[in-house]
């Protein structure tokens, strides 16, 4: 068997002393190949964005202590020198984020940004020429122009795309695009949602794709993880995950979703919020807000259960409320 | 006659470049015309820009409108000022976006849901004020010990409650939210949602609801608004306008939205390019350089917005049932 892109294996984070110590990731377990789209959704606190952040170790340990294994191309990342470390982070393994302004430096021209990706990665082929094919490639006119703006003479989503030029200019194996298109119009959405998707079939690379948006995850993903609360509480095949949910957090995330079809009733809603990582509830994380809890639920943590080929589940009372 | 009637709204900005420069002029929105009626919610939808935030301020006057009239309960609002406006304005209140920087971070939520009824001097002492302000807790589904609480101790999704409740305060005949789910997560959402739909019922106000979410706005609206460079392009039932647009630009909107297939796929259509700048539109129909199905006429003479089934109105020169 091939080794896959990446392959995590029960990730802990935690942070903070003594009392004050919460772990904010909870055996997150999965893997991603090459040319592969995988999805991750879950609400605001669910633990998605840490998740991506520990790949390529952006959250400085200490205050953090991580457990568990992280291998990209076969190599664990936690035993990385900082060196070695470098030339992962948008080497290896590059981000695109929710909001580009803050990604882009505001005082350099837009073409210096990706000159210096280039430079950084692939000296060899740091020139001007190279970074105007690479902003054609993303889909800006007038590269030549363009490169010598600064951001705030390009509008959002031209930004993305420049943003997402620079990610790809160092030619990663793995992109974590987080919430790549959620600060964008839905019209500008669906041009780089393209855009991500061919420019992956031309160079193959692997899609870490985070989104609250399920729609999203329906369109560009083959695999999805759902998270709540530091944990995976359902993955596998998008089409299965989606068009027949077992655990009563993904039901309850697709029913309120309003759908473009639907009728005009009620949406049904989550009762409650997303716990903190200090306030974790016992047992099934997801109790208090579940519809179908059990007394036995708030007694012992659900474990994640293997329903068929690739699909799992945390909770043994998955499948359709009779 | 309708509760609030908005007759060729235009809010106009003149820009200066340089002194010696001619001033140029951005027509943010430019000659929009809608009813609403007491307990209808109206859906405004359309890109960045397009001037939806604009119209939203003018038609509860923290805008001066260039042009037009804002007809609400027969006053023209356009043209008061002063004390007279105030009075008005009490019964247009408006939901903002943002419930992080809507909300004074030194008040207490207390101090926030009364500002309103003491600005207006509601209530005849501290004793009413405060039924009526638990009364307004109880009614967004905040407990009444977030009294003394300041705003950071919330969560997005129970400030944008408190912004409700504060919009609720005076008793407002309409209410305008601009953007007030975009920056909550989906299940707090649709609980922002349900709350404003049963308010809606239960005090009978109307709703314009802004938002970029199609789904939403469909959801939640009684009829829709698209608007496209400051003027609207199609206008109609909420359920017929999303279902079964008639303007090109709507219907590429309705098909950008990523949908959740279970089973069948939709073709999509990817519309090119981003709106043109509103300082300088393009002659003719403004949609006519990203238009799919653009003709010679469209380049030069600008559609006029016509009805093309009762109650279902569009600007484009081939728009059809």
């Amino acid at each position: 068997m091939d080794i896959p892109l990446l392959e995590v294996r029960d990730l802990v984070l935690e942070m903070g002393q003594g009392s004050e110590n919460v772990r904010l990731l909870n055996g997150v377990s999965f893997t991603l190949r090459k040319g592969e789209t995988l999805g991750l959704v879950g609400e605001s606190g669910s633990g998605k964005s840490l998740t991506a952040s520990s790949l390529a170790r952006l959250t400085p340990s200490p205050p953090s202590r991580y457990r568990g294994q992280i291998l990209v191309n076969g190599h664990d990342v936690f035993g990385m020198t900082s060196r070695e470390l470098r030339r992962l982070r948008g080497g290896v393994i590059s981000y695109v984020f929710q909001e580009p302004a803050s990604v882009l430096n505001p005082v350099l021209r837009v073409g210096t940004q990706i000159l210096e990706s280039l430079r950084l990665h692939h000296p060899e082929a740091a020139r001007p020429a190279e970074v105007h094919r690479w902003l054609k490639r993303v889909g800006i006119p007038s590269p030549e122009k363009r490169a010598r703006q600064y951001p705030h003479e390009l509008s959002g989503g031209m930004q993305q795309r420049a943003v997402i030029a620079m990610a790809l200019a160092s030619q990663p194996d793995l992109l974590i695009a987080d919430e790549p298109t959620t600060a964008l119009d839905v019209t500008i959405q669906a041009q780089i949602l393209d855009l991500l998707r061919d420019l992956q079939q031309q160079f193959g690379m692997g899609i870490l794709l985070i989104t609250h948006n399920l729609g999203i995850i329906s369109e560009m993903a083959g695999r999805v993880l759902v998270m709540y609360a530091g944990q995976i509480v359902e993955s596998g095949a998008v089409g299965d995950v989606l068009g027949n949910p077992q655990h009563p957090y993904t039901r309850a995330l697709l029913a309120s979703v309003p759908s473009l079809q639907g009728n005009r009733d009620r949406l049904l809603t989550i009762p409650g919020q997303v716990p903190s990582p200090r306030e974790f509830p016992s047992g099934c994380r997801f109790h208090p807000r579940c519809v179908q809890a059990r007394p036995d639920c708030s007694e012992r943590m659900p474990i994640l259960e293997e329903l068929s080929g690739s699909r799992l589940v945390r909770c043994p009372y998955h499948g359709v409320p009779a | 006659m309708s509760l609030l009637e908005v007759q060729g709204l235009k809010v106009h900005f003149k820009l200066r470049r340089g002194w010696f420069r001619s001033a140029s002029i951005l027509k943010a929105v430019d000659d929009v015309s809608f009813q609403i009626d007491p307990g209808e919610t109206l859906g405004i939808v359309g890109e960045s820009g397009c001037g939806k935030t604009t119209l939203a301020r003018a038609i509860v006057r923290l805008l001066t409108p260039t042009a037009g009239r804002i007809l609400f309960e027969g006053t023209d609002l356009a043209i008061l000022k002063g004390a007279a406006l105030r009075l008005r304005r009490r019964k247009l209140q408006m939901v903002f976006q943002d419930p992080y920087g809507s909300l004074n971070p030194r008040m207490t939520i207390r101090q926030i849901i009364n500002e309103p009824l003491g600005i207006h001097r509601v209530g005849k002492n501290a004793k009413t004020r405060s039924t009526r302000y638990s009364e307004l807790l109880t009614a967004v589904g905040l407990d009444a010990g977030a009294a003394d609480r300041y705003p950071h101790e919330f969560s997005g999704g129970q400030r944008q409650r408190i912004g409700i409740a504060r919009a609720l305060a005076l008793e407002p005949r309409v209410v305008v939210c601009d953007e007030p789910v975009s920056a909550l997560d989906v299940s707090v959402q649709a609980q922002v949602v349900n709350l404003l739909r049963d308010l809606q019922e239960t005090l009978g106000m109307a709703l314009v609801f802004i938002a970029h979410d199609l789904a939403v706005v469909r959801h939640i609206s009684h009829r829709i608004m698209v608007m496209y460079l400051g003027k609207a392009v199609e206008t109609g039932p909420a359920r017929t306008v999303i279902d079964h647009p008639s303007h090109p630009y709507t219907k590429s909107l309705v098909a950008a939205v990523p949908a959740i297939r279970r089973g069948e796929s939709v073709p999509r259509i990817v519309l090119p390019g981003e709106m043109p700048s509103p300082i300088n539109p393009p002659p003719g129909c403004p949609f006519h350089p990203r238009c799919p199905v653009a003709q010679d006429l469209c380049r030069v003479e600008p559609p006029l917005l016509r009805e093309i089934q009762p109650g279902h109105w569009a600007s484009c020169h081939f728009a059809t049932v």
